[in-house]
């Protein structure tokens, strides 16, 4: 039986359409997915992400466990800040990826509903006795996005701590209705936004109250498709447990200079490896959404895999991500792309495909400039 | 086209015959279970068609579903505004949203088909 959230009911109530996901019975939209994705775009769009992973860690040996299993560097982080990085197997392979939230007397990680469960064994499997205790905060604990240009200012006032004061990517305590809870500057939708872990029992009190604020309930569609125009990685598509950081694109949340970690050494042959194919952005020339799985050819011959696809609503086109031998990572070239039996045709784009418009880059989203990831 | 003169197949979609010329669409039902639809790959003219079987898919956000004809024949139409607008199925589905047009034998009805009343019966116990 899937899990629900502390909002299942609400979204059942107002017409969310209920897939599972990751173990979760979920909404996947309201109205229309483009409709949602639209209103992330040019306003701000409200998203249950309740289902996914919420850790806190406290004692003493908290650092130098999250510092083995993690590969980015959690010992530079400051009190508050939010951290993105890889939790990978011996292999380099990823088993998930994470935000780590830093606070003076502990600390958090956000994982993949999907992964959870796996996370919290791996965890257990590493303390080797060390003073960590681990609390799974899931069930007691709901999570709440607000996503978009306006999104701030939909949420003045919304919680003690002003969210306009957060820099990007940090986090603070906070109180709702008096009620502790955590508000950071953070999103999964290449927006302005941010997202608010607090306590079930307020979940459907909070949740109405942006509604009332002018926030558009948005479903797991839109954030597919809003994820996928900013280039973000969806794990189970361009991350698994057989793919490493580096062909990901995601060399610059490994920090193999800061210590023994989990995959390191397998990492350090993997970097060098420059067979393995690597994450491209394509742009697709007709109106067909290629799917994962598609096949990515050229001159009739298999050299790659598409791991995400759609037709975007902000940049009308079809796009997709895929892994693609090396030779064909290069942007501008040309390769053709198998839906169902026809052949559409295709060239590497650079990632991310969407950016918003102020300064601030979205931090989860592009592979870094070298395609080779050194 | 008035609902009430279309006949209808489990599959969702309609069908209005004019003498041998049989219409073909898919029921707002259908698209309103789509939402945003992207595109549609629709057959060639000439192609023919078997009753039962897939002429086509239509292609939202989310997924791709197969077509299935209600009847057999050659193709004599296709809607080709759909090609640049697909968009025009979800706000018209019974009129400018049509998808093609099939030459059917003398003599074929559309009797095996549902009536109005029967389609609407059909998706009032689906939605339990």
């Amino acid at each position: 039986m899937a899990l629900r959230t502390p909002l299942y009911d609400w979204h059942i109530g107002h017409g969310g359409r209920i897939v599972e996901f990751g173990g979760w019975d979920m909404p996947v939209q309201y109205t229309s997915i483009v409709e949602e994705h639209q209103a992330v775009r040019t306003a701000a769009g409200l998203f249950d992400i309740s289902h996914m992973g919420r850790l806190s860690f406290a004692g003493a040996d908290a650092l130098p466990l999250i510092q083995q299993v993690y590969t980015n560097n959690a010992a530079t982080m400051k009190d508050g800040q939010v951290r993105y990085g890889l939790i990978c197997n011996e292999n380099g392979g990823v088993r998930d990826d994470v935000l780590v939230y830093r606070w003076p007397h502990g600390w958090a990680i956000v994982v993949n509903a999907s992964n959870r469960e796996k996370i919290v064994r791996w965890l257990d499997q590493h303390k080797n006795g060390r003073a960590v205790e681990i609390t799974d905060q899931t069930m007691t604990t709901c999570m709440i996005a607000v996503q978009g240009p306006q999104a701030l200012a939909l949420c003045r006032g919304l919680t003690e701590a002003d969210a306009e004061q957060l820099a990007y990517y940090y986090a603070t305590p906070t109180r709702y209705h008096g009620k502790g809870c955590v508000l950071s500057r953070t999103g999964y939708t290449g927006e302005d936004g941010i997202e608010i872990m607090a306590s079930a029992t307020q979940a459907v009190e909070l949740w109405e109250e942006l509604v009332r604020r002018g926030v558009k309930p948005c479903g797991l569609g839109a954030r597919d498709t809003l994820r996928l125009e900013a280039a973000m990685p969806l794990y189970g598509h361009e991350l698994s447990e057989e793919i490493d950081p580096f062909q990901a694109g995601l060399s610059w949340a490994v920090k193999m200079d800061k210590g023994d970690f989990i995959g390191r050494d397998a990492l350090q042959r993997r970097r060098a490896d420059a067979t393995l194919p690597r994450r491209v952005g394509l742009e697709l020339a007709g109106r067909r959404a290629a799917r994962e799985g598609s096949a990515v050819l050229s001159d009739g011959r298999t050299i790659g895999r598409v791991t995400s696809g759609t037709v975007t609503p902000t940049l009308n086109k079809a796009i997709a991500m895929a892994y693609v031998d090396p030779a064909y990572t290069a942007v501008g070239t040309v390769c053709t792309v198998d839906i169902r039996g026809k052949t559409e045709e295709a060239r590497v784009v650079p990632l991310p495909f969407y950016r918003r418009e102020t300064g601030e880059r979205s931090r989860v989203s592009a592979p870094s400039a070298n395609p080779l990831g050194r | 086209m008035d609902p009430k003169t279309l006949r209808y197949a489990k599959t969702h979609e309609w069908a209005y015959l004019e003498g041998n010329i049989c219409t073909i669409g898919l029921t707002k039902f259908a698209v309103d279970q789509l939402t945003d639809v992207i595109y549609i790959d629709l057959p060639d003219v000439d192609d023919p068609v078997t009753a039962g079987d897939s002429f086509g898919e239509i292609e939202s956000v989310k997924a791709v579903s197969d077509m299935y004809s209600p009847v057999s024949g050659d193709i004599t139409a296709v809607n080709e505004k759909l090609e640049t607008d697909p968009t025009l199925i979800s706000n018209d589905p019974y009129d400018k949203g049509w998808l093609i047009k099939v030459k059917v034998e003398k003599g074929t009805t559309l009797d095996h088909l549902m009536t109005l009343q029967q389609y609407e019966e059909q998706i009032a116990s689906e939605e339990h």
